[in-house]
């Protein structure tokens, strides 16, 4: 796909900085999940 | 005879001679030795200064043929740069060596480390604005990554041309945030808001979200960025490890042994690709001055990312933790716990700082894998 540097650079921006910022949206919801589904428990207790 | 001699002692001070010939070599010994001199009297990342310093050196002298074909260090940069081997390698001491339990505890502290990634995005538009080619734009925005391997590992790939400037600037200035950032993060907050207090109640992670997260990471972080597996896979490979706490002893290899032999060859590695004729340029220096930027607006990003929480959490985030959302860890969460305490005696901002700087070092990483996922998308990349 040949493309000048401005589109290059705005498409870059838009889908590198979205991408990483809707991954790492994603993964913090995930985690918060994961932390809802085995919380913390007492040693010896721990699931 | 005499003639044979005098050409044998010749051959003494031809080097000598061409010192002064090519006078990039003699300002690139120069340059080496002002690496040498951060790392060992400035203590500024000496364990990479040392070795890029001295290998600069290496490179530098006159007739050396260290990364000619055959060379010692060529050979050595080519079995682990040029595999981008080595980058890898160090990932996994870093998982290694890295508690994500702050971020685990916080996983909003994530949003923040994705913010700490402006500057790698804004950077390459502004490299491409000076016209530098696609991909040593790329290569160039990904210091903002603030993350030496991960810089390493797409420069290596993408543009081995610019391993040394870029390098030299990701390691150099991140050990100068505590320098770069205070200035930013006094001049975008207003007294309030770096006053703000944040409660802290040590909220613990339980053992199997702490196993759970690396390989959550690995395979939902893999299929979304395919291309970037490798620099993920490794840092959570190291991860897991020290989380099961059964291997003990590949934990241990990973976080010392390993880890210090290729920082050792890495480290001489990228200044041997500093030769003068080859650094001695305008883009050496245009590249430099980009990576200062990137590493700004980093940090101008994250604290105005902060702000934006500050807003929404009706004044509940101190936005001063945003300038921690970049992966020089945990350095930049120390920056922000210095300067919140000088405004507030009880601030005690430092674990939720950890959290965004672990947030960082995932977000640096997802970044770049992100990044290279859309090259190859857009079918820059193969």
């Amino acid at each position: 796909m040949e493309m000048d540097n401005f589109t290059f650079g705005i498409t870059m921006l838009v889908a590198g900085m979205g991408g990483t910022l809707a991954t790492l949206g994603l993964l913090s919801l995930m985690m918060a999940g994961l932390g809802k589904l085995f919380p913390y428990k007492e040693e010896g207790k721990e699931d | 005879m005499m003639e044979a001699i005098i050409a044998g002692l010749g051959g003494l001070v031809i080097g000598f001679k061409l010192l002064f010939v090519n006078w990039q070599n003699l300002i690139m010994l120069g340059v080496g030795g002002v690496l040498l001199w951060l790392g060992i009297k400035k203590d500024c990342e000496p364990l990479l200064l040392v070795p890029i310093g001295f290998g600069c050196l290496l490179v530098n002298v006159p007739l050396s043929d260290v990364m000619l074909k055959d060379g010692f260090v060529r050979t050595i940069y080519d079995a682990g740069v040029d595999t981008e081997l080595f980058p890898l390698l160090i990932f996994i001491g870093i998982g290694a060596m890295t508690d994500f339990g702050p971020v685990l505890a916080q996983p909003y502290t994530f949003l923040l480390g994705a913010a700490g990634q402006f500057g790698i995005f804004l950077t390459l538009i502004l490299a491409l604005y000076i016209g530098f080619p696609k991909l040593d734009a790329v290569s160039i925005g990904v210091i903002g990554a603030c993350d030496g391997p991960t810089a390493i590992y797409v420069t290596s790939k993408y543009a081995p041309h610019l391993l040394g400037a870029v390098a030299v600037a990701a390691y150099s200035y991140m050990s100068l945030v505590p320098v770069i950032q205070p200035p930013i993060m006094r001049a975008l907050t207003t007294d309030k808001e770096k006053k703000t207090v944040m409660k802290f109640t040590a909220k613990p992670v339980s053992k199997t979200t702490k196993l759970l997260f690396p390989i959550v990471i690995t395979v939902v972080g893999g299929c979304i960025a395919p291309k970037g597996l490798p620099l993920l896979a490794t840092i959570m490979l190291g991860n897991l490890m020290k989380e099961s706490g059964v291997v003990a002893r590949l934990t241990g290899a990973a976080e010392n042994e390993i880890a210090n032999v290729v920082t050792l060859f890495l480290g001489l590695c990228i200044g041997a690709t500093m030769a003068g004729p080859a650094f001695i340029r305008a883009e050496t220096l245009i590249v430099l001055g980009l990576g200062f930027l990137a590493i700004i607006l980093d940090t101008v990003c994250g604290v105005l990312f902060g702000k934006v929480l500050y807003v929404m959490t009706g004044g509940k985030i101190n936005p001063l933790i945003g300038a921690a959302g970049i992966s020089a860890f945990p350095m930049a969460a120390r920056v922000v716990q210095k300067v919140g305490s000088q405004y507030n005696k009880k601030s005690y901002l430092l674990m939720h700082a950890m959290g965004a700087n672990a947030g960082g070092q995932i977000g640096s990483v997802i970044a770049a894998a992100v990044m290279l996922s859309v090259l190859a998308g857009m079918g820059v990349i193969r």
